[in-house]
């Protein structure tokens, strides 16, 4: 049967072109193509790895956006903090410094009218003595024969109008 | 991924077919002063299966009623110290010896080149039908792949396109799922240009097996002598790769009680005998199974003509049949060609893992 019978002359063709194929094929084909390949690979590796990386430091970003904003909140509450005791200190030494104005101004008012007072006694005093004098009068000129009584009468009103 | 495939490979094919028109005109041409001395003989199935799967000094495309269309190939002759080459078409497809030789048209040497005088066989280092179709082959997955490799340097960081794309896949499943799988993933770049070479040779023409006609059509993953080489490429490979722990499990297989070795060595006869039967299973596999293929679709066609021999009108009726058959038979084939390629470089590739594997 020659179907089971190789040709010696295909299996000499078949020798060489095979190997050259071989030869052919690994030094003009599959080199490249290995080499492509292998490069892209790498690359999507490479970028897998970049975007991993990006993701993560996204994350930390994140992370260090919300200290930050925790801490300018923290921030605005003291400074409102301190804001409402400064608003609190200045009203306080403000009631203090008016209560003190207040008080000044009452003590002067108070003075005055010592003063104003003791003005007006003096006055009434000058007025009674006047007073008096004219009421002295008025007993002289109806009861001045009678002189000594008189003159002890007059003596004890104006001791009795003294007020103080 | 069709569409493109069919866009980049035409190229190659169009050359091919270009370069092999020429030829066809010196064939018509020298067919004319045929002489026509034929007698129609009946139709015989089992000698037109076998011409069509075995080897042949022409490559015969057609036979219009009595002229035959083929392509002549260079016959290559050394016989007694004396080197002939000429075309095939000076046999005149048997009818007529030159130089002393004579094409056997029956007998036991059938299709081979004789010595007239003496009947003897000349070494026959001819182009022969399947050493052309070889050299076509190669030339197309020559072109195929140099191009692809050149898309790769010239389309650096893009992704792939066209060829590249569609072989990617099948570059990619034996790079990753055949030969690192099976090597492992250290010692598995000194073995890829080899499978990945002969898993591409074997699926091509497996594929160019299936296509009818011209340039397709010869039977080279089915001829035990193209098998048979690819087989031994493998065993070379094997052996001259094989580490010492791999050569002591044949003298000294591990595991098996000591009187199997001793004082008959059953199993290192087994072993060394397994290391010549891998790769002749390897050989065997393919050409069967290409050839059984080939078989049997050229059965499914003898029926049309088997039955129009004894009535034209069955014979129409038949070929419906046979053609359905026939079509089922070539997607079969279609999934054969991959599984075979496959299986091939599979059994190569864990041949040299065993042969590489180290032993802790």
């Amino acid at each position: 049967m020659e179907l089971v019978q190789p040709g010696i002359g295909l299996i000499l063709w078949m020798t060489i072109a095979f190997a050259l194929l071989i030869w052919i094929l690994a030094k003009f084909a599959w080199k490249p193509i290995m080499k492509g390949l292998k490069e892209r690979e790498q690359t999507i590796d490479e970028a897998l790895h970049a975007a991993n990386k990006a993701r993560e430091e996204m994350k930390e970003l994140k992370f260090s956006n919300e200290q930050l904003l925790k801490e300018a909140k923290e921030e605005r509450d003291n400074l409102m903090r301190e804001a409402r005791k400064i608003k609190e200190s200045i009203i306080e030494t403000a009631r203090i410094k008016a209560n003190e104005e207040a008080q000044r101004i009452i003590e002067n008012a108070r003075e005055n009218i010592q003063f104003e007072k003791l003005a007006a006694i003096h006055d009434m005093k000058n007025q009674l003595a006047l007073l008096s004098i004219e009421i002295a009068e008025k007993i002289l000129k109806e009861e001045l024969t009678i002189k000594d009584k008189q003159k002890e009468l007059v003596e004890r009103l104006i001791d009795d109008v003294k007020f103080n | 991924m069709i569409i493109s495939f069919r866009r980049i490979s035409c190229r190659p094919f169009i050359i091919i077919i270009g370069l092999f028109a020429f030829a066809f005109k010196l064939s018509i041409a020298s067919e004319n002063d045929t002489l026509t001395h034929h007698t129609e003989t009946e139709f015989n199935p089992g000698s037109m299966i076998v011409e069509h799967v075995i080897d042949s000094h022409e490559w015969h495309i057609m036979t219009i009623g009595q002229k035959h269309v083929s392509v002549p190939l260079p016959v290559i002759l050394y016989s007694s110290g004396k080197l002939d080459v000429f075309m095939s078409s000076e046999f005149h497809h048997g009818h007529q010896s030159y130089k002393g030789y004579k094409l056997e048209s029956e007998g036991e040497n059938k299709g081979k080149i004789i010595v007239e005088e003496t009947g003897a066989i000349p070494l026959d280092l001819s182009i022969t039908k399947n050493v052309a179709s070889m050299l076509i082959s190669m030339v197309l997955i020559s072109v195929i792949f140099i191009s692809i490799g050149r898309a790769y340097t010239l389309r650096k960081g893009q992704a792939p396109k066209g060829m590249q794309s569609l072989l990617e896949p099948l570059i990619l499943f034996i790079r990753d799922d055949v030969v690192k799988a099976s090597i492992g993933e250290k010692k598995f770049e000194k073995y890829l240009p080899y499978l990945l070479t002969l898993f591409f040779f074997i699926f091509f023409n497996n594929l160019l097996g299936l296509v009818p006609f011209f340039p397709g059509g010869a039977n080279l993953t089915g001829n035990i002598a193209v098998t048979m080489v690819m087989a031994l490429f493998t065993f070379v490979i094997t052996s001259f790769s094989a580490n010492k722990s791999y050569w002591i499990h044949i003298v000294n297989t591990p595991g098996v009680p000591w009187w199997l070795k001793i004082p008959v060595p059953l199993m290192p006869i087994v072993e060394l005998m397994g290391v010549f039967t891998k790769p002749f299973v390897l050989m065997v596999r393919l050409f069967a199974n290409i050839t059984a293929g080939h078989i049997i679709v050229l059965g499914f066609m003898s029926l049309i003509f088997i039955f129009g021999n004894m009535n034209p009108g069955i014979g129409y009726g038949v070929s419906v049949v046979s053609i359905a058959f026939a079509v089922f038979m070539g997607l079969l084939e279609l999934l054969v060609a991959f599984i075979q390629a496959y299986v091939f470089t599979l059994l190569s590739a864990l041949y040299f893992g065993m042969a590489t594997e180290e032993h802790h």
